[in-house]
């Protein structure tokens, strides 16, 4: 009874706490874009603007929720829906600390890959569903930008599966007990970081956005909450990928005098600020530049990365 | 590669730099003498209007916002008896203070003026009328002109000669 008590405590702060700190990053993402380009940001709305994310919300909420007669209804719904659920599943295979975790899968990190990949279609199905221009250039751009970053994603992770021997996320943590992989496998950091830059589309990787070009990519047609879950999948997508890179990378809930759910949540958080800092500084490329980048650069790095641990390990262990 | 580091880099060290924004209500951006704001209406360094109701003004403003009725006083002098001022279309170009003879209407630096129903923007005389002399102190239209008001005949102003007699011979 106890057991599964406390197994619901954790359930519902999985789901409870990404969306808080989805909601927070909206804050954080206009505070410190502000403060990166000299400008104060929202400050107005209670102490030092924190009620800002309040009036967000009601304003999105309160929105009308429009549906263009022209659109695909029933995938029209269903794609926001997308573009939250998975993440939100994602978050269940995530080691925050000894024992707290919602699902203890041997499988963890291939369950990640597996629901970033569904991720992409919230966005295919929204820009074809849209039946719009800029919609579904959105929607293709999403398709192949995921097509060809999800390959080295998935490869640049090989590298941190091999020195654990195990897809279990909280295994990965417990290895890097005396040393964080970022050390070994920093190659596949770097590999990994970009690959989540584009997989979360955030700028410099937005061109599914691209509000320069497209107006707004996939989700032009979108307004009121459906937008907003669009909105929310983006920043639970940064928060996934930060903290999947301190669990992975960066010993997860390993750190001393602190209790390891604070160290966690602190290394998230340090990511999520460098997210928002290569936003507020680096421009978005071309599409081909973009694929180039992909192909030729990112590819090989991860091979390289993958041929090189695997023979050290093979090496080392015979 | 290197540049992009080095770009993330320069961003992230603008964190410490001074914020640009002027933090309005509470801190107050200067606002020069000349600023054309707030249109008012002065008066004299004897503390009388200096509006002589020429209709100057409201026949250069390119909106037409200014409305004007002259009257006389019994003074011989000539003053508004309404001047409104539509700020709603007024575009502070400061044409009216140009065409000013008397140095009488005037733009402020003072731009706040902000009203939720658009009549309230429409300024009576009243509302426009100050008490002094605004950005010209020591000007006084009738102590220089050559028009007659009671008091003050033709020829008195200060540096006039009295009128010459056209008709007449001598020199």
């Amino acid at each position: 009874m106890r057991e599964a008590f406390v197994m619901i405590l954790i359930i519902l702060g999985m789901l409870v706490v990404p969306m808080l700190i989805a909601a927070a990053d909206i804050y954080f993402e206009r505070r410190l874009l502000a403060l990166w380009q000299d400008r104060y940001g929202p400050n107005r709305a209670g102490p030092f603007g924190l009620l800002q994310v309040v009036a967000d919300m009601i304003k999105i909420i309160t929105k009308e929720d429009w549906i263009p007669p022209f659109a695909d209804k029933p995938l029209f719904i269903l794609a926001p829906a997308l573009a939250v659920g998975p993440v939100l599943l994602s978050f269940a295979v995530i080691a925050v600390a000894p024992g707290i975790i919602v699902a203890n899968l041997n499988i963890g990190l291939l369950f990640f890959l597996g629901m970033s990949s569904l991720g992409a279609y919230s966005m295919v199905l929204a820009g074809w569903s849209s039946n719009d221009k800029y919609s579904l250039l959105g929607g293709i751009r999403a398709a192949a930008q995921t097509l060809s970053y999800e390959v080295f994603m998935g490869l640049s992770l090989t590298g941190v599966v091999l020195l654990t021997g195990s897809f279990n996320l909280g295994d990965i943590v417990e290895a890097q007990r005396n040393m964080w992989f970022v050390v070994p496998q920093i190659l596949g950091f770097i590999v990994f970081f970009i690959a989540g830059l584009a997989e979360t589309h955030r700028t410099p990787f937005d061109l599914t956005e691209a509000d320069s070009e497209l107006v707004a990519g996939y989700h032009t047609e979108y307004s009121g909450m459906k937008f907003g879950m669009f909105f929310l999948g983006e920043y639970l997508g940064i928060t996934l990928i930060s903290a999947l890179i301190v669990t992975l990378f960066f010993g997860g809930w390993y750190g001393p005098f602190l209790p390891p759910v604070v160290w966690f949540l602190l290394k998230t958080l340090v990511f999520i600020f460098l997210f928002i800092l290569i936003r507020a500084s680096l421009p978005r490329p071309r599409y081909d530049q973009l694929m180039a980048l992909g192909w030729k650069v990112l590819l090989p790095l991860s091979l390289i990365n993958l041929v090189i641990t695997g023979g050290i390990a093979l090496a080392a262990w015979g | 590669m290197f540049s992009i580091l080095r770009s993330i880099w320069l961003i992230f060290t603008h964190a410490v730099r001074r914020r640009e924004t002027v933090q309005y209500p509470e801190q107050r951006p200067y606002m020069p003498p000349r600023f054309r704001g707030r249109i008012v209406l002065t008066r004299d360094p004897d503390g009388e209007e200096r509006c002589v109701a020429c209709y100057l003004c409201s026949a250069v403003c390119p909106t037409d916002c200014i409305a004007i009725q002259e009257a006389v006083a019994e003074n011989g002098r000539h003053y508004p008896a309404s001047f409104r001022i539509n700020f709603a279309r007024c575009i502070y170009c400061g044409f009216c203070e140009e065409a000013c003879p008397t140095l009488a209407i005037q733009l402020t630096p003072d731009a706040e003026m902000g009203e939720y129903r658009r009549h309230n923007l429409v300024y009576e005389k009243e509302d426009l009328l100050i008490s002094g002399p605004g950005k010209h102190p020591d000007y006084n239209f009738y102590h220089v002109a050559g028009v007659g008001i009671r008091g003050k005949d033709k020829g008195q102003a200060e540096n006039e000669s009295p009128p010459v007699d056209v008709r007449g011979l001598m020199p």
